[in-house]
């Protein structure tokens, strides 16, 4: 190797060496790859069925038996049915694991959106402005912490569905989605916002603030064009955390009876229902569970990966 | 120490007003009427309408507020002459949907709650702590990735998959143990515990890989603080170092955390309560929602925000008295 081409040196942008490290970490690439799978597969749902010739609403008796249980072994698995049959009805598993991701992706990401779009934006403020912008914002996250959320969701369920159809949101499964995003960035933005308040209590102490500051810059610049830009990595490493979350989270209210209502498919939804079939088709519990569990430890996998890409500090630390 | 103890139990007590108001607004939303819930089959709207006199439901919503406030330290008596009747202070109002008043329908799911609670908490801490020490003690090595990796399975796995997962092993496959059915501690510990092994884990796993989280990063964290250097170079041995200062330096956050999760769990863990259906605060709770038995939610809403700001303030003057730089901070 010559002097000049060992000394010359490459530019690369923050995100280029984040990406340099993240490549270098199998297990996150495994679950990007695994959770870039199922994203597309909800995505293109109904092309995905109609390719392998399954459905998520027929029902098929011929696979079962006279009550209701899938009459060949593993829950049903056959060549049209590759995960097995639901018992009782007889649709198809992974059609409706299908379907079923479809709004289990669809209410973790909108809701991981804004509830990080509330957390970044009233965080920033509080550290930014201090005071009493400060005060109110921090009494409003001990307020919320305070209250049991899971009963209040629970609890508010049939009264604020209703309100959100009179609203205009179109009746059924629309309205309960919008409910569980709508309470889920209500609860949810507070561990973000204090994440961010810490980080901007000290970038207001930086020379570039003051500059801004001395030049007359307006709070709303100051917050999106001056310190935003110095927070990228851990608003996606918390946003990126957040997502398997609320998968779960989504999945526990179908399972409690508050998430979209059949006929569509959720997968809390059929682990309800799998407990009537414990014993005689133990299937029906396993393979949405296992969905839902590698689903969410894809994600995990992911944030974490992005964790260490992005804050390479955890390095530093002396062995002792 | 004195001016920050007071300071922080004023705040406590201004906080827990607003919770209570607050509670009172968001359910006032709900079109509920305990009235005619307490009016069983032979119902008139007279009936009703006397119902809620006597409850109280005909006042303003402030005085509803205030008279439900002075119950919870005088008491508060329903009624008059022969059909009176009175819930002993503390009084969180009564529930004509079972008869009864709340505060005895709370103390009656506590006993489940507690148990669970303290149960799972020292499970999760001698899991989670241990796992995190091995875990930071062994950076890199392979018994840092297979805590790691326990870890994040534990985190992935949602609390109610992980019930119907031991209930399904345990008792149906394996059948260790008969189908949980709650037996009080004093009537028989045997039975009392055999029905609460299961969820203590299903609550502990979840909980223990937080705390694996926690305490690897604490104590990575104070490993590169220069006190620590200092200690190993003038030679104390590793042992020392690691339980006298990075243990030490790393655990004040977790006794943070946990003062909050055990407070949390003490107004009941609805998912494991209800999948392993013991009468707990959690199924009270989510049996009072299909109900709609109003004063027992606004019951356990206003009790366990109680637990946890009160836990708050605890761990804040705690943490204080530990660290003097939370006391000059604020």
């Amino acid at each position: 190797m010559s002097l000049d081409s060992s000394l010359a040196i490459e530019g690369k942008s923050p995100a280029q060496l984040a990406w340099i490290r993240f490549k270098k970490d199998k297990v996150a690439i495994v679950a990007l790859v695994f959770s870039t799978i199922i994203v597309t597969l909800a995505l293109f749902a109904p092309w995905v069925c109609a390719l392998l010739k399954i459905d998520p609403y027929s029902l098929d008796n011929t696979t079962l038996d006279s009550v209701g249980i899938p009459n060949s072994p593993f829950g049903g698995m056959s060549r049209a049915h590759p995960l097995g049959v639901e018992p009782g009805t007889g649709r198809d598993i992974l059609a409706r694991l299908i379907y079923g991701a479809r709004t289990s992706l669809t209410v973790a990401l909108i809701a991981t959106f804004f509830t990080t779009l509330l957390g970044v934006i009233l965080g920033i403020w509080a550290g930014y402005k201090r005071g009493i912008v400060d005060g109110i914002i921090g009494r409003t996250i001990d307020l919320l912490l305070a209250f049991p959320s899971l009963l209040l969701i629970i609890s508010l369920a049939p009264v604020m569905q209703p309100r959100l159809v009179s609203m205009g949101f179109p009746e059924g499964n629309p309205a309960r989605m919008t409910y569980i995003i709508l309470i889920l960035t209500l609860f949810g933005w507070t561990y973000i916002a204090r994440v961010m308040r810490g980080q901007a209590l000290s970038l207001r102490e930086r020379e570039f603030v003051a500059a801004a500051q001395a030049s007359g810059a307006k709070t709303s610049y100051m917050i999106f064009k001056e310190i935003l830009p110095n927070l990228w990595a851990p608003i996606i490493v918390y946003a990126s955390l957040t997502v398997p979350g609320y998968i779960a989270i989504e999945a526990t209210f179908s399972f409690l009876g508050l998430g979209v209502v059949a006929p569509t498919a959720s997968w809390g939804g059929m682990l309800a229902d799998s407990i009537r079939y414990f014993r005689s088709d133990p299937a029906y519990l396993f393979i949405p569970g296992t969905a839902l569990f590698l689903l969410v430890l894809a994600f995990n996998l992911v944030g974490d990966g992005l964790r260490d890409a992005l804050d390479p500090k955890g390095e530093r630390a002396q062995k002792v | 120490m004195a001016r920050f103890v007071v300071r922080r139990l004023a705040f406590m007590i201004f906080l827990l007003a607003i919770v209570s108001i607050a509670t009172f607004l968001l359910f006032s939303v709900l079109p509920v009427d305990p009235a005619s819930l307490s009016c069983g089959q032979h119902c008139t709207p007279e009936k009703i309408a006397a119902n809620r006199i006597r409850l109280g439901y005909d006042q303003p919503l402030i005085n509803q507020y205030f008279t439900f406030m002075k119950g919870i330290f005088a008491g508060r008596s329903y009624g008059e002459g022969a059909q009176a009747f009175s819930c002993p202070a503390p009084s969180f109002g009564y529930s004509y949907y079972r008869g009864q008043c709340v505060t005895e329908m709370i103390t009656n799911a506590l006993p489940a709650t507690i148990s669970l609670t303290i149960g799972s908490a020292i499970i999760w801490l001698t899991m989670g702590i241990g796992l995190g020490v091995i875990s930071a003690m062994n950076k890199g090595k392979i018994q840092d990735r297979v805590s790691t990796g326990l870890a994040i399975f534990g985190l992935s796995m949602p609390t109610f998959f992980i019930g119907l997962l031991l209930i399904y092993v345990f008792i149906i496959w394996l059948q260790i143990f008969p189908f949980p059915s709650y037996t009080h501690f004093l009537d028989n510990p045997f039975k009392w515990a055999q029905a609460l092994v299961l969820p203590w884990f299903t609550v502990a796993i979840v909980s223990a890989a937080l705390y694996t989280r926690l305490t690897r990063d604490g104590m990575l964290e104070t490993m590169s603080e220069d006190y620590v250097r200092l200690a190993i170079a003038k030679g104390l041995p590793r042992r020392k170092v690691l339980v006298r200062y990075v243990l030490r330096g790393a655990i004040t956050p977790i006794v943070t955390i946990a003062g909050l999760d055990i407070a949390v769990l003490l107004g009941g863990a609805i998912i494991t309560e209800s999948v392993f259906g013991l009468p707990g605060m959690g199924r009270l709770a989510l049996n009072s929602v299909t109900d709609s038995d109003l004063p027992v939610i606004v019951g356990i809403t206003l009790i366990t925000a109680f637990f946890v700001v009160v836990a708050n303030a605890l761990v804040d003057i705690l943490y204080a008295s530990l660290d003097p730089r939370v006391r000059l901070e604020s």
